[in-house]
């Protein structure tokens, strides 16, 4: 083991030990247990935007968000007290009383956990802030379908400083009238948008999808249970990246890289993401 | 051109998309040149902090910010268009579309709703149309400003409704470019639209000081020389004891000076009554370089008590500031101003230069070797910049956002240094304290609440006004006695206690002593110290329903307890005013939620949301 010093805390009475610096996130997963998370991801900074991740701390005032606390030695920590089930039941019930859900796996897999009932605001419900929004197609590549958007900041950090470095998005407005913008609600070829793919990578409810996908579902073919990965390398340069195929009828639908490929972390460039049409074109029939 | 902007490379696509833009009008380019002229050009890169000054001067400038503007701001800032624009986005004082060059930011928030908001709304309507859009809640899609836009005609005059400007002493208020009319009627409001249409300035406003008063052993303590020196004259100041607290401060040394503030018993005044004395030891063991921020965005519903303490007597601010930066051992300071505090702006910045100039701020202070810098800083129109991390980011140029904590403040605090953060009233209270004793201070007031408190009294009572009370003095002695009580014969039917965020209280719990503990028992808090009375004619629902309002509107967005939590309330407040009754399973609904909104946002605006509502509920439901 390496030579960082570790400390002792509590979850749910169970004694454990963690390096110094770790999150209570990695401390309850040390110990054998889990919280459910939605902004959180593994190769990105989190923010404790979501509140899901929540658990008790004994001598906390308020519930504490599990991704980004850190553990300190002697902290006592619950994670499934009937408060902090409460507050993940109505994270959920709140994201789905305000955005399309219906294509956000881990959204809904929380929400049938914890017992969430989001039909119970609508009939108060007086119209939010926002319209819902109309999904963007301004471009061949991917989609942005802002009405299954919930904020996550997923996208906006892997654009940012943490991985792409393009800055081509950030989050506009306040409240509910909060979203992801590139600026002047610019379409995205006028932004500076590199088309990398990588905020559709980390998007967990399809608000950002590539356009193959959107179109499939739309048209009621697309089909995951006919899919198959394939793992191969990207052919474009010398960096060899690795790529998921996904294949569903000999085509390819969507590529994606594993989170835990030390090169890639997940993340590709156009080329990778996007540059495999021409497997399918047609002249090379 | 790419060559100088070396700083931005490795973004190319975005650098030459910003090289494309259109060149900014001249009016524009010249505000920014106000803003860092002085700066050489490598000198402005990576000044993230000039961003909101940046983006309030092209405001000024022009009535809005322009997408060729915002284009120049990335280029001179190195900055990325989608997060320019993410903090324009941000301030409700800010647009990013054609805009009218004169806007009418009308108050209708609690205490001038009770006063005729809605027929100087009625008003507005009828000469003007429509109230402009939301800038910061703009619908999906509907966003536009962008590239093209700029030759769009504008009226001369438009006006959009605004939560609480802080004149509840005189309502009836409405902010509109650099100016803050008070005491409103539509006759007089007409007068001044008809003058703007024609593209008159109209008459001057016409000044109407806010009534002070105080009671109670070492008062006037905080209020002595309000009103009663030219607030910007030193000479004046000094005469009546100002400066003496740091004299003392600068012989005893930082350590002791930290000592006496401990001593003193002194909590914050901004509403979270956190030991000043700690903070300041707190900030003062870490190491260096560490700040000392003045919190001066004084925005909640009721509270003007920062305003007169800035317009008033600057000078013991900014003394205040000064021991706070000696004790911690900051050698730079911010005061950030609430955007809708115009006047405070102009006196404080006046201060601030007339205490350079005497040598009471800026290098080598009284012939010390203690030097400390302040800057002024102005806010765009955020309640939520109050929270004190938030102010952190709006100063440093990111979207006024809390962050999570830890870490606190006075380990990371502004730029991630060690930050003494403290509001305007704390950091009056301190010269007193160095200058006569922490102990004389403790002294003053009950077991735990020490000193003298400043409160806001408005709504139904004969004299609004800001009373400097001794800690321990009942509220009904502040109501009745010092704001003149309910005029016309009327009933009390509840006070709101500490603001938004704060708690009603029904005429019952008048006895209460104003204290930190006191208040605690009676299941309310200080908070602000706002009190806003109602008489018994006031529609309670419509004040719950605008309550519930405010925090929908000034959510910042990031964490969902909040965010579509304050929705939800509103929603089901709406529902039970509809209904005229406080419904069982609507009750327990809203009780759920609120739970929710207190255990798990992220910082006090979301966490407080539901309590001013919870508590005026009670006491509709008790008829």
């Amino acid at each position: 083991m390496s030579d960082v010093p570790t400390l002792r805390l509590e979850v749910d009475g169970e004694p454990v030990r963690v390096p110094e610096g770790s999150t209570l996130l990695e401390a309850v997963r040390a110990a054998g247990k889990d919280v459910p998370t939605l902004c959180y991801h593994p190769v990105l900074e989190p923010i404790g935007a979501c509140r899901i991740c929540v658990v008790e701390v004994e001598g906390s005032r308020v519930l504490v968000p599990a991704c980004i606390r850190r553990a300190e030695a002697g902290m006592r920590v619950w994670t499934d007290t009937p408060r902090v089930r409460l507050s993940r039941r109505m994270v959920t019930e709140l994201l789905q009383s305000s955005t399309d859900a219906s294509l956000a796996p881990e959204l809904q897999r929380y929400a049938a956990e914890y017992g969430a009932r989001p039909q119970r605001w609508e009939p108060f419900r007086q119209g939010d802030a926002s319209p819902r929004p109309a999904p963007k197609l301004d471009n061949e590549l991917y989609v942005r379908d802002l009405d299954r958007c919930i904020l996550c900041y997923r996208c906006v950090r892997a654009c940012g400083a943490e991985v792409q470095n393009t800055f081509a998005i950030a989050v506009a407005g306040r409240g509910l009238g909060a979203r992801i913008d590139p600026g002047f609600d610019l379409s995205l070829p006028e932004s500076a948008c590199v088309f990398c793919g990588n905020c559709v990578a980390v998007c967990p409810t399809e608000a950002l999808v590539p356009r193959t996908q959107f179109e499939m579902r739309r048209a009621g073919t697309w089909d995951e249970s006919r899919q198959r990965v394939v793992t191969t390398v990207c052919p474009y340069c010398g960096v060899g990246c690795k790529l998921e195929l996904h294949v569903q009828d000999n085509r390819i639908v969507r590529v994606t890289a594993p989170l835990d490929d030390p090169i890639t972390r997940g993340f590709l460039c156009v080329k990778g993401r996007f540059g495999w049409t021409y497997v399918h074109a047609g002249s090379r029939d | 051109m790419s060559s100088e902007l070396g700083f931005l490379q490795g973004w190319g696509v975005e650098l030459e998309r910003l090289e494309r833009a259109p060149a900014p009008a001249p009016e524009e380019w010249q505000a920014l040149q106000g803003v860092w002229g002085h700066l050489r050009p490598e000198e402005r890169r990576g000044r993230r902090d000039l961003l909101l000054p940046a983006l309030r001067a092209l405001q000024a400038a022009r009535g809005w910010i322009s997408y060729p503007a915002a284009a120049a701001v990335c280029r001179e800032l190195a900055l990325p268009l989608a997060e320019v624009y993410g903090v324009a986005t941000f301030y409700a004082l800010l647009a990013t579309e054609p805009r009218p060059p004169r806007v009418v930011h009308l108050c209708d928030d609690v205490v001038c709703m009770l006063h005729g908001a809605a027929s100087l709304q009625e008003l507005l309507q009828e000469r003007l149309g429509s109230s402009l859009p939301d800038p910061v809640h703009a619908p999906h899609g509907q966003a536009t400003g962008g590239p093209g836009t700029d030759g769009a005609a504008v009226p001369a005059v438009g006006w959009s409704r605004s939560p609480c400007l802080g004149q509840c002493d005189r309502p009836g208020a409405a902010l509109v470019g650099e100016e803050v009319l008070v005491a409103l009627t539509p006759q007089e409001l007409d007068i001044r639209l008809q003058a703007w249409l024609r593209g008159d300035h109209g008459p001057p406003a016409v000044p109407t000081p806010t009534h002070l008063g105080w009671k109670g052993d070492g008062t006037p303590l905080l209020l002595a020389r309000c009103g009663r020196i030219p607030p910007t004259s030193l000479r004046e100041y000094c005469a009546l004891g100002g400066y003496q607290g740091l004299r003392r401060a600068l012989e005893i040394g930082p350590q002791a000076t930290v000592a006496e503030v401990e001593r003193s018993g002194l909590v914050g005044r901004g509403g979270a009554a956190f030991p000043t004395g700690r903070k300041w030891a707190l900030t003062a063991r870490e190491a260096p370089p560490r700040y000392v921020v003045c919190n001066a965005d004084e925005s909640e519903p009721g509270t003007f008590k920062d305003r007169v303490l800035l317009e008033q007597d600057p000078f013991a601010v900014l003394e205040g500031m000064t021991i706070a930066a000696y004790a911690v051992g900051a050698a730079r300071g911010f005061v950030y101003v609430r955007g809708e505090y115009p006047e405070a702006y102009r006196v404080l910045a006046a201060a601030v230069e007339a205490a350079q100039d005497a040598g009471y701020l800026g290098n080598r202070i009284l012939e010390t070797d203690f030097s400390f810098h302040v800057e002024v800083r102005r806010g765009a129109g955020a309640y939520v910049c109050g929270e004190e991390t938030a102010l952190f980011n709006s100063l440093e140029g990111f979207r006024g956002e809390p962050r999570n904590r830890p870490p606190f403040p006075t380990q990371a605090g502004l730029f991630g240094r060690p930050t003494a953060i403290n509001n305007v009233e704390t950091l009056a209270c301190v010269p007193p304290i160095l200058a006569r004793g922490g102990t004389w201070y403790a002294g003053l007031g009950t077991d735990r609440s020490k000193g003298t408190k400043l409160v806001c009294v408005s709504g139904h009572v004969r004299r609004p006004g800001v009373y400097e009370v001794t800690f321990g003095t009942p509220l009904r002695v502040i109501v009745e006695e010092l704001a003149g009580g309910v005029p016309d014969g009327r009933g009390i039917q509840a006070v709101l206690c500490g603001g938004a965020a704060g708690t009603f209280l029904p005429p019952d719990q008048l006895n209460t002593p104003l204290a930190v503990e006191t208040l605690q028992e009676a299941g309310a808090a200080l908070g602000s110290g706002a009190l806003v009375v109602f008489d018994d004619r006031t529609d309670l629902w419509a004040v719950v329903e605008r309550v519930a309002r405010f925090f929908r509107d000034e959510s910042c967005g990031q964490c969902v307890p909040c965010r579509v939590g304050t929705q939800r309330q509103l929603e089901l407040v709406a529902e039970l005013r509809r209904r005229g009754r406080v419904d069982g399973e609507l009750r327990a609904l809203l009780e759920e939620l609120a739970q929710v909104m207190r255990d798990a946002s992220i910082c006090g605006l979301g966490q407080l949301a539901p309590s001013a509502v919870l508590s005026g509920l009670r006491l509709l439901e008790g008829r």
